[in-house]
């Protein structure tokens, strides 16, 4: 007779929580593995392609930091939210409004303005994009107590429409010979590139910075304060006379924000004018969400945590080419590892004694 | 299953982490008897049932059934054996019908059309019992006395042949306590036993035929109603005579720091729980409010401290009107509150020490500076708190939820205090702490009102009422029984005023 | 204009139909209090799975079991979690639909763009569907239709008139007191956390094999979440949520009606996802009481504690 039992652990040290990562990810690399046996694939293969496609050469170096931008910027913002307990699923649409805000705003004023004012106005505005666009479900959650990941969602997919519809309709550019997408934003507004590869290296700054201040707000502010009792316990919240509603929207207004300068990164530092949704956001914002959680909430790890899941966007490219998998192959192994990372935590918070016995009952 | 002709529990006994909650208990029932629990909040009546209902195990003792040996292992083997317990907090299904509660827990529950057969049986009990509850009705819209009836219908419906029921008039009004009283001699007339658990004397005279006293966790005595009085139970419940402290030190009244006028104030299901209540609280002062939980003093705690709607009257710190304003506007004006669920709403469980430590106060200049947190001055003032108030832990950089009640409860006052407001208002202080930390707690108190502030303490403990309060206000079922100085003969009926049968 | 309306209506019906299977199942999964947002990608993997057991084995039926088998199987992983392993129910549910979807863009590869020559044919109820106008719309149908109308009465019928219900309500509502009674609360929210993800799949296999006839990654294109919303909008009720399902099954029908008229189809596309959150936004302003939202919902439960 196997006798388990579960009781709540205490002495949870930082130690053993990167060990509980570490073990989580290595026991969902073995499930993916699994699942590449049964798609044919050498798994041993598959999995090395994955890291040498992206942390095996300069150019999977270049790329990976390439693609850790967005992921660290929208990540970071998340793990604000998280902690707070707000479910915000609606990145991807945060973003592409920081982008529409930006590609208005280049578009508009780009032409005469030097650099130095153009990039500014143009993050400003982004950010300015998504804070709004982030705003609107904490403000409904809070005033209607609209579930927060509903309506995220389908902010998505509005904003998704919205875009498309400006650029097959009025923001269409006329250079693109009749293919839905805006005009080159102009130069002056386009982001410098580190040479000989696609790092817009004042976002990467951005995103690093971003991560840091975010670091400090949640542990020395007084609205990080804030932030982290509403998450523990809304009843000491309230106890303590924390305004939700103030609350909410100021979290909401940064994390969408910081969404928005992802999408400013995007459209001015890699494609250089604006296109379909799905080009600009390719699900970083979804990605995003693993990345806070495996950084535990924590904005600084987010940087870390970022940098891991860009390589594997890097590496899932690769075997792409390599081996011929579907792109979806990528979300596979996303999604494994999450579900992984959230089973792990019940391991962290609970020690588990299994103890052997003869008898039936003890 | 045999009907149950009698019960007994023999030396049972039962202690958590090294607290006696029970120590060498004999009990016996025999059917067609009403035996009264009688004791203080904490005296372990609740624990001695719950082991009866299988839901805790006894360390020693055992449980006889028609003089056989049983085993109870969890409620549904209590059931079995034809034991029904109403819990204090009923275990119902708020969101659904009568009907769908009782399907739940009957054992003979058709698959198809459960509500069907219920119904029938219902309609029977009820005429048996003259129950008088509409089945299709949901849980949420009946009172407490019909959903205390849906419990007991359930019970009999498993074929309880022994019903305990756990402080079962403390949500009940008056009339529902004379219906509950009549269903119970019914049941008594047609042979059931019954253990009814309660502290108000009344009630124990009306109802039962036998009364066992508990204390601290041990039987003090134990009479059959006819031949006692309520004076002589009291005595035995309380374990003490009234004795007043003298070594608390005469002070001058000083200025009146808290008005509250007429106040009416709701509970959670909007039921008026804190009716028309006034007094004055001044300088140099502990005030206290004794009763048993339950009586309205969280409302009447949190509508001072602006965490609960007031619905009419006036609240006034310094003659301000602090009436329905934000919990950080009274706080700010000079208001400390010790909660009384702790850990609900005093602490966020997850985060460090420190931070837990400035709970309310993070926004005050000492410890913030425009957006930021001064965290060197924050921990300071931790490890302060700490020292002073013997607050057991490794390290100020250890999450909340690792420290013991005790220990949590020692920096909550500690954080109240520490600012030096001018009114502290605690509820049950030093429910649930060991001797030491009592006492400790108890001389902070007495500190803060050397110093100038004044307490408005919420207790059950008659002890540390005595022991403290300049002034005593008796609360019961949300109105005050009587305001006395310590100095007043009357205070010798304090059991009464606490159990609703005196009002001065 | 007669055949206008009526096409629309029969149109209505059709596009109402997943909605309906996959709120059908989120209702039952919820009432058990375990909420789980991972409909969406449960949804794509059923219809994957659907066309290409379809597609290879020629049988459509058969396609739907291992559909419904698949998405079962699936659901365990959100099961194992948040019941088992008490872990947070909004991520657990996202990881699934990221799972669900990476595996159907997976398993579909080689599908993509591939016509589905074996039909699963409409049927006409015989009598019924000569009935001027309704006959049309509401007997001459695919049987995923039929089905779909018929889970959802059973499914209403199962919660509300039988002891198996009551339990699983119970679960939803206040797992200790349904504990102390003797039911096993995690057994029952395996169950239904199993039947809504089959219901997911089942939805799933009707988009790919007898809506589109075609499978595409990412056709489900956000039904998953509207599904969800509906379960708040049907008021946790499988019989409301019938009509809940064909309302919202008008609103992506209207598009392609409003079309002609030189609406953008861009805005025209946004509809649902407005209305949806315009449900909600009038659901919240009914009493919160006479909402019947399962009280316990998404709060992880342990046995023992008190």
């Amino acid at each position: 007779m196997i006798k388990i039992k579960t009781s709540d652990r205490y002495d949870i040290t930082a130690f053993r929580s990167l060990m509980t990562n570490i073990f989580s990810l290595l026991a969902g690399l073995g499930v993916i593995s699994i699942i590449f046996l049964i798609a044919g694939v050498n798994p041993l293969y598959a999995i090395s392609e994955i890291f040498s496609g992206s942390f095996g050469s300069v150019y999977g170096i270049k790329e990976t930091i390439t693609k850790a931008i967005p992921l660290i910027l929208i990540g970071a913002g998340l793990t604000l939210a998280f902690r707070a307990k707000f479910w915000n699923i609606g990145a991807e649409g945060q973003m592409l409004m920081g982008a529409i805000f930006a590609t208005w705003t280049g578009l508009t004023f780009g032409n005469g303005l030097p650099s130095y004012i153009i990039v500014p106005m143009i993050f400003t505005a982004g950010f300015i994009g998504g804070a709004l666009w982030g705003i609107i479900p904490a403000f409904l959650k809070i005033k209607y107590s609209i579930n927060e990941v509903i309506s995220t969602l389908m902010l998505n997919y509005i904003c998704a429409e919205i875009l498309t519809m400006l650029i097959v309709g009025p923001w269409k550019g006329k250079t693109r010979f009749g293919f839905p997408g805006t005009d080159n934003l102009p130069d002056s507004a386009i982001l410098g590139l580190i040479p000989g590869s696609r790092i817009h290296y004042v976002t990467l700054i951005l995103a690093l910075v971003c991560a840091a201040v975010l670091c400090v707000v949640v542990y020395q502010t007084r609205f990080g304060y804030e932030t982290r009792v509403v998450g523990e316990n809304p009843d000491a919240g309230k106890y303590a006379g924390i305004n939700f509603l103030k609350t909410s929207m100021i979290l909401m207004a940064v994390s969408g924000g910081l969404a928005g300068l992802a999408g400013v990164g995007e459209v001015a530092g890699i494609h250089r004018y604006l296109g379909y949704p799905a080009a600009v956001s390719s699900g970083y914002g979804f990605t995003a969400i693993i990345v806070a959680w495996l950084a535990k909430l924590n904005p600084l790890y987010a940087v870390v945590s970022g940098i891991f899941f860009a390589g594997i966007l890097v590496g899932g490219d690769a075997i792409q080419i390599s081996l011929g998998l579907p792109a979806a192959t990528v979300e596979i192994v996303n999604g494994t590892l999450l579900i992984f990372l959230i089973m792990g935590d019940y391991f962290l918070n609970n020690k588990i004694t299994i103890r052997f016995s003869n008898k039936g009952h003890d | 299953m045999k009907k149950i002709h009698s019960l007994e529990m023999e030396s049972i006994s039962k202690s958590f982490h090294g607290i006696h909650a029970n120590q060498d208990i004999n009990l016996r029932v025999e059917s067609g008897e009403i035996l009264g629990l009688l004791g203080e909040n904490g005296a372990g009546k609740t624990t001695l049932m719950n082991i009866l209902y299988g839901l805790y195990q006894p360390d020693t003792g055992r449980i006889k059934i028609n003089d056989a040996i049983i085993r109870i292992n969890n409620p549904v083997e209590s059931i079995s054996h034809g034991i029904g317990m109403v819990h204090q907090h009923f275990m119902l299904v708020q969101n659904h019908s009568v009907l769908e509660n009782i399907a739940l827990g009957y054992k003979d529950t058709p698959f198809f059309f459960p509500k069907i057969k219920i119904r029938e049986q219902v309609k029977e009990f009820s005429s048996q019992f003259d129950f008088n509850i509409d089945p299709e009705k949901k849980v949420w819209q009946l009172s407490a006395g019909e959903q205390q009836r849906v419990e007991i219908i359930k019970a009999l419906m498993n074929g309880a042949d022994l019903l305990i029921l756990d402080e079962p008039t403390s949500v009940l009004t008056p009339r529902e306590i004379k219906e509950l009283i009549s269903i119970l001699r019914e049941m008594k007339a047609k042979g059931h036993m019954i253990i009814f658990i309660s502290h108000k004397l009344d009630e124990i005279m009306d109802i039962c035929d036998r009364v066992v006293v508990l204390q601290k966790g041990k039987i003090v005595g134990s009479a059959h109603t006819k031949n006692t009085d309520k004076k002589s139970l009291a005595r035995m419940m309380v374990g003490r005579d009234v004795v007043f402290n003298i070594n608390r030190e005469k002070l001058a009244k000083g200025k009146k720091v808290l008005r509250v006028e007429h106040l009416n104030v709701n509970n959670d299901k909007m039921l008026p729980a804190v009716k028309d209540i006034s007094f004055d609280l001044y300088k140099n002062e502990i005030f206290g409010i004794a009763g048993v939980a339950g009586n309205g003093q969280r409302e009447l705690a949190e509508a001072i401290t602006g965490i609960r709607p007031i619905e009419s009257g006036k609240v006034c710190i310094n003659d301000k009107d602090v009436t329905n304003k934000s919990p950080r506007y009274i706080y700010d004006h000079g208001v400390s509150h010790v909660p009384e669920e702790r850990i609900r709403f005093g602490i966020a469980p997850g985060l460090f020490l420190y931070d837990n430590a400035i709970l309310k106060q993070h926004h005050l200049k000492k410890f913030s500076k425009r957006y930021f947190l001064k965290y060197s001055q924050v921990k300071s003032h931790t490890k302060t708190i700490i020292n002073e108030f013997k607050v057991s832990t490794h390290s100020i950089n250890n999450q909340i939820r690792n420290l013991s009640g005790g220990n949590i409860q020692k920096l909550i006052l500690g954080r109240e205090i520490s600012e030096k407001p001018q009114l502290l208002v605690a509820s049950h202080p030093t429910y649930g702490l060991d001797v030491g930390a009592t006492e400790f707690l108890r001389k902070h108190l007495l500190q803060l009102r050397r110093q100038g502030s004044s307490v408005l303490l919420f207790s059950e403990d008659l002890e540390e009422i005595f022991e403290l309060c300049d002034r005593v206000a008796v609360i019961f079922a949300g109105e005050f029984m009587g305001i006395l100085d310590s100095g007043d003969e009357r205070l010798c009926d304090i059991g009464l005023m606490m159990a609703g049968s005196k009002k001065i | 204009m007669e055949e206008i309306i009526i096409s629309t209506l029969q149109r209505t019906m059709v596009a109402g139909t997943p909605l309906l299977l996959a709120t059908t199942g989120e209702v039952i999964c919820e009432r058990s209090g375990i909420l789980n947002l991972g409909v969406e990608g449960v949804m794509a993997l059923g219809a994957v799975v659907a066309f290409i057991v379809t597609i290879t084995t020629g049988q459509p039926w058969l396609g739907v079991l291992v559909a419904v088998g698949a998405g079962m199987a699936v659901s365990v992983i959100h099961a194992f979690a948040s019941i088992t392993l008490q872990a947070n129910q909004v991520v657990s549910g996202l990881a699934l639909t990221m799972l669900g979807l990476g595996l159907s863009g997976m398993l579909g590869k080689p599908y993509v763009g591939k016509p589905l020559s074996i039909k699963m044919d409409d049927w006409a109820i015989p009598w019924l569907s000569d009935i001027p106008w309704l006959g049309k719309i509401f007997f001459y149908q695919s049987p995923f239709f039929y089905l779909a109308i018929l889970l959802a009465l059973t499914s209403w019928f199962f919660l509300e008139r039988t002891r198996l219900g009551i339990q699983i309500r119970s679960t939803g509502e206040n797992p200790k007191a349904t504990e102390t009674q003797g039911i096993n609360v995690s057994r029952l929210r395996y169950l239904s956390v199993l039947i809504g993800g089959g219901f997911s799949a089942l939805a799933g296999a009707h988009l790919s094999i007898s809506y589109s006839k075609s499978w595409i990654e990412g056709m489900t294109s956000g039904r998953g979440w509207i599904a969800i919303a509906l379960t708040i909008f049907a008021l946790w009720n499988p019989a409301r949520a019938i009509w809940a399902a064909f309302l919202f099954g008008g609103i992506f029908v209207v598009q392609y009606l409003l079309q002609p008229l030189g609406i953008s189809p861009n805005f025209l596309s946004m509809l649902p996802y407005f209305a949806t959150l315009l449900i909600l936004f009038l659901i919240s302003l009914k009493d919160p009481r006479k909402l019947n939202a399962p009280a316990m919902l998404g709060e992880p439960y342990k046995r023992g504690e008190r």
